[in-house]
């Protein structure tokens, strides 16, 4: 067993750690504060090749694996959620699904523009009343001559009016239930798609999260991602791979609280000596420190188990299981450690702990993972 | 036209303790980067290249085989090839060895119309390196450029004095050295790692390959011998923080400095 990163995956560490630290960092209030769309950060990681990172080169990608995207995502959340979750819907929700199921001619319009970040992504599964059971869908896509027609309503989505291209999963045939479901890629431009309500949420408050609405949306026939009637399978199997996006994520805040509480208790300073002397306190560290290794240890082993082959349904939803409760948990105890002042935005851990809770409940809750985990369990 | 980066693999001195015993620097553990003023080199290399066509840039270096990862991490930049001088025989080189072996390399890789160099090392802060190269390979050199123009077969470069600077111009080929105000440089690609790791635009080269003259390289060629490396005692003295704000605090030092007839 060998728990290294190799050299690539050791220097993409280096290099996002310092464009986190540079890029990142500095606006990461200002766009939790304002609810501002970073778009100068998706160009940057655009020109660093940040938005493609597990696909070929020759479909626009950095022709790197699952650890390295999944440590790019872990080390911009560190600082900064928000980045994190763009990256990780936009790769893992917009480019995979392109790459896995699209046509030669489908990744050559789609998939290239999107991986090199010339375009960004966003995956439309959820509806106001189709969350966890995702399978409930009553968007509908009608075939009528060259086109499929769309009409219905998404949910929460994630780049959601600032994303370009979209997966969108609508009913093709009803009477089939989850088998009657088909995925499609959209153009923010098609006639009767629009942009509804943009959420103001509790966390990641830089990160768009929009309604999207069709309205006789008219898709062309080429643009049926997969087979009619893939689309529930599409959506599942991409959600696995998102769900390592997210554990790296929630892995990413974690670490971002521990450090900045490990920083601050060595400074704070009450009964004549820094809190780090205190030993409860020490115990709390070493606890999360511990935590935070276990979710990294799953994070990396579902990352691995993708980019090698091998099944990671399982090891993807314990992965975000786990690293997203270790996220809200740490970064609860980090607002304790900082005390009052945690819980004033004067500090990082506040916002941290308001991003944490996003990753018990996106690309499934915690108790969707824990139905996954059971389900392999005792099939 | 041809560039010439040469760069230096540095421990990061943010991270670095000196051992009180020895005096020298604990290595261990301690990650490994290129030299900060060796970036801006390359930097300013890179955006030749992006500014103008057929430009290849090729960074050079000495040390040992992980220095590798130095010149992966310049072509994750965007530099074209990279040669690591690599040799038992270059090891303990002063800086007159060292630039005598990076010469050898420059003339090994022949055609070149511009040399970069970073000011100087943080783990050394000799700045000796690049000039003595300009010197072996008898050109022009222009040290501590902040700004540099390319003109018809000749550069102009602005040369950072300590309250000023100077507007000097020198024919091609001509060796620069860089200062952290030429430029910003950018990030290694992910894509650029990735290619760089595959190893076929790196090559290792030895003494014997480059040529370089035996007696001018390593620990018995170079003319430096440190005898001992210590930090010094500092100096007592009484040490007053003068309160107030700033106006306060600059009335109250031009006092003291007159009573202590400074001023």
């Amino acid at each position: 067993m060998d728990f290294k990163l190799s050299k690539e995956q050791e220097m993409i560490r280096t290099v996002m750690r310092e464009f986190a630290e540079n890029e990142v960092k500095p606006i990461a209030a200002e766009i939790d504060e304002t609810g501002r769309f970073p778009r100068e950060t998706v160009e940057k990681m655009a020109r660093y090749h940040m938005m493609g990172i597990p696909f070929p080169v020759e479909y626009g990608g950095a022709g790197g694996d699952d650890i390295a995207y999944a440590i790019a995502v872990e080390e911009l959340s560190k600082v900064c959620a928000t980045t994190g979750v763009i990256l990780s819907a936009h790769t893992s929700l917009a480019c995979w699904p392109i790459y896995e199921y699209g046509t030669e001619e489908q990744k050559q319009k789609y998939l290239i523009p999107l991986a090199k970040g010339e375009k960004l992504g966003a995956f439309g599964l959820t509806e106001p009343n189709a969350g966890t059971d995702a399978a409930g869908q009553q968007t509908v896509a009608v075939l009528d001559g060259d086109n499929y027609i769309l009409n219905g309503t998404k949910l929460f989505i994630t780049n959601g009016g600032e994303a370009d291209i979209y997966i969108i999963f609508a009913m093709t045939d009803k009477a089939k239930g989850s088998r009657g479901i088909s995925a499609f890629i959209v153009e923010k431009d098609y006639p009767g798609f629009s942009i509804g309500k943009i959420e103001d949420k509790m966390g990641i408050r830089g990160s768009s999260t929009a309604e999207l609405i069709f309205r006789d949306c008219v898709v062309p026939k080429e643009n049926l991602l997969g087979k009619e009637g893939e689309g529930f399978k599409i959506a599942m199997k991409t959600l696995d791979g998102g769900r390592i996006g997210i554990a790296a994520q929630a892995l990413g805040i974690a670490e971002g609280a521990l450090e900045e509480s490990i920083k601050y208790i060595k400074e704070r300073q009450q009964f004549g000596r820094p809190l780090s002397k205190f030993q409860g306190l020490q115990w709390m560290v070493a606890d999360m420190a511990t935590a935070i290794e276990a979710a990294k240890l799953l994070v990396y082993r579902a990352a691995y188990n993708k980019s090698n082959g091998l099944p990671y349904n399982k090891e993807a939803a314990m992965a975000k299981l786990y690293a997203a409760n270790v996220a809200m948990d740490v970064t609860t105890k980090a607002v304790q450690l900082h005390g009052g002042y945690g819980y004033t935005k004067d500090y990082p851990v506040e916002r941290m702990m308001r991003d944490a809770k996003i990753t018990e409940i996106y690309e499934g809750t915690s108790q969707v993972q824990q139905m996954v985990i059971a389900a392999n369990l005792l099939r | 036209m041809n560039i010439i980066v040469c760069i230096k693999q540095v421990p990061d001195t943010n991270e670095v303790r000196i051992d009180p015993v020895k005096g020298t620097l604990i290595r261990e553990g301690v990650p490994s980067i290129i030299n900060p003023d060796d970036k801006n080199a390359l930097e300013e290399a890179l955006r030749i290249k992006d500014k103008y066509e057929d430009v290849k840039v090729t960074v050079l270096s000495m040390g040992p085989y992980q220095a590798e990862d130095a010149l992966v991490e310049a072509i994750a930049m965007g530099a074209d090839e990279g040669i690591l001088l690599s040799d038992r025989a270059f090891a303990g080189s002063d800086t007159w060895a060292t630039s005598t072996a990076l010469a050898a390399g420059i003339r090994y890789i022949g055609d070149y119309d511009l040399i970069f160099c970073g000011r100087q090392a943080i783990d050394g802060d000799t700045a000796q390196v690049g000039p003595q190269i300009a010197e072996h390979l008898g050109i022009p050199q222009i040290t501590y450029v902040k700004e540099l123009e390319l003109l018809d077969g000749k550069v102009r470069a602005k040369r950072v004095l300590e309250d000023g600077y100077y507007v000097i111009e020198a024919e091609m080929p001509v060796l620069i050295t860089a200062i952290k105000e030429l430029n910003e440089p950018r990030y290694p690609s992910i894509k650029g790692i990735y290619e760089g790791y595959k190893g076929d635009r790196i090559k290792i080269l030895s003494a014997k390959d480059v040529e370089a003259d035996e007696d001018n390289i390593g620990l018995d060629g170079s003319p430096t011998q440190v005898n001992k490396s210590f930090t010094p005692p500092t100096k007592g003295g009484n040490l007053e923080m003068l309160e107030g704000d700033p106006k306060e605090q600059a009335r109250e030092l031009i006092v003291r400095l007159k009573e202590e007839k400074i001023i």
